[in-house]
């Protein structure tokens, strides 16, 4: 039954591809950390707001960013909007299905951040003289930023993994992708995905390790 | 000078002050007694504008707190507030805590804030805890600071909110101590407070309030000794 030999010859020659893939990868979950935390705060301040017609479309943002499954956020920016002549390249699909994603989950983040921060650090502020924007941005802000910071990090992670979902959309070019071509033409299934496999894990570690240090560093409190 | 005129203050249906009339001069100490839900934390957030008021007026050195025209950032630099929860910034070092106001709302420079800074810390008994952040203080500690924070803006007036009654009963005498200090040195105070104790030897005038009324004000002796009023006397033969 195991009579399988293993051939990582292939898989090792094949490494600096795999790996100028992976710059690829990182490059998509970067941007799409970038763009979603921007939305996210965006976002956070809508379904604050008082107006309802800024907090039904924040809060439906959400609930579909964070109740179905990436593929289909990813699917539907290709594929779906595809279907109205809308045509975005898999890079491009790639990228909005994952900042669409993490802008939902974000949100969720720093809003409960926001909430952390008991009210009367505020007043503690306002009646040393400042105004609420000067209060917010001094108090507020660096407390949450701390709140936030790990779990913005844990996304950047499941960001890094999600761009594996572009191969379904025919993303070829990120470490899944120039995997699944090395695979296609050597069926060398096992050493091929068992190497991205370890590259994904590395550099998961790495972020998380990075942050860990950063946070360690910077918040001394 | 604080003059209260006549203020009404509800929160919804609620009313917490029915028309208080009190007026502090420089230099003054006067305590607010009285039991829970009377009022008195109420009327200190008012003075400073934290909390609007229904009706009537608060003038400070003149100027009308709740006035549209009035520039409360500005009112509240002179007129310090305590609360009973410190209200520490976690993310910042007892020196910065202190030092923010100062240079981010008076404009001082770091050096200048930071000497302003020492001299009220070092008065307040925190003179070796600079470096140190909030979460590693005792709750006297953490008082202590926020009192020197208040201080660092240079108040004319001073508004203490029941700043002993979050600490273990042994931290209560540190507090009351440096409050004592304050008005030795002719700080004009108005303290909210469960101290009797404190409120008969530090006042120069002790109000009791009664259900959003100022029902007495008179000197400690007065009050403590010879109560007109029979609420202040059912309160105070409760509280000793």
């Amino acid at each position: 039954m195991f009579d399988y030999t293993f051939q990582w010859r292939q898989a090792i020659r094949a490494l600096p591809q795999m790996l100028d893939g992976a710059l690829v990868t990182m490059q998509i979950a970067v941007l799409s950390m970038a763009i979603g935390v921007t939305i996210a705060v965006f976002l956070a301040v809508a379904r604050n707001s008082s107006s309802r017609w800024l907090r039904a479309p924040a809060t439906a943002w959400v609930e579909v960013a964070r109740n179905t499954p990436a593929l289909f956020q990813i699917y539907m920016a290709h594929f779906g909007l595809g279907s109205f002549g809308i045509y975005l390249s898999p890079y491009i699909a790639l990228l909005a299905g994952i900042a669409f994603n993490n802008a939902g989950y974000l949100c969720e983040t720093f809003r409960g951040a926001l909430r952390a921060i008991p009210a009367t650090q505020i007043r503690a502020g306002r009646s040393l003289g400042m105004g609420p924007a000067k209060a917010f941005r001094l108090i507020v802000m660096p407390q949450m930023f701390r709140i936030s910071f790990l779990p913005t990090m844990n996304q950047a992670v499941w960001a890094i993994l999600m761009t594996s979902l572009g191969v379904t959309v025919g993303m070829n070019s990120d470490l899944t992708g120039v995997t699944q071509d090395l695979n296609a033409r050597t069926f060398r299934t096992f050493e091929f995905f068992a190497m991205a496999a370890v590259i994904y894990y590395l550099i998961a570690k790495a972020v998380m390790l990075g942050a860990r240090l950063i946070a360690w560093r910077m918040f001394r409190y | 000078m604080i003059e209260i005129e006549n203020v009404h203050k509800s929160f919804g249906a609620l009313k917490v002050l029915k028309g208080i009339d009190l007026t502090v001069a420089k230099g003054e100490v006067v305590s607010v007694i009285g039991g829970s839900g009377s009022g008195k934390s109420t009327l200190l957030t008012c003075i400073n504008g934290l909390e609007p008021i229904d009706s009537g007026r608060i003038l400070v050195d003149g100027t009308e707190v709740h006035a549209k025209s009035t520039d409360l950032n500005k009112l509240r630099r002179k007129i310090g507030i305590v609360f009973q929860q410190f209200n520490a910034f976690p993310h910042l070092t007892v020196l910065e805590n202190v030092t923010l106001a100062p240079r981010k709302v008076k404009g001082m420079s770091k050096s200048d804030a930071e000497e302003i800074a020492v001299k009220h810390l070092n008065h307040v008994g925190l003179g070796d805890k600079l470096k140190v952040y909030p979460s590693r203080l005792s709750g006297g500690q953490q008082q202590r600071m926020a009192i020197a924070r208040a201080l660092a803006m240079s108040p004319d007036y001073m508004l203490f909110d029941e700043v002993t009654s979050a600490l273990d009963p042994q931290l209560v005498g540190e507090v009351l101590d440096t409050l004592k200090l304050l008005a030795d040195e002719g700080m004009t105070m108005i303290c909210v407070t469960h101290e009797m104790g404190f409120a008969r030897d530090v006042s120069n005038r002790v109000a009791f309030f009664d259900q959003g009324v100022m029902a007495e004000i008179g000197p400690p002796e007065q009050i403590f000794g010879d109560a007109k009023n029979e609420a202040t006397r059912k309160f105070l033969s409760s509280v000793r």
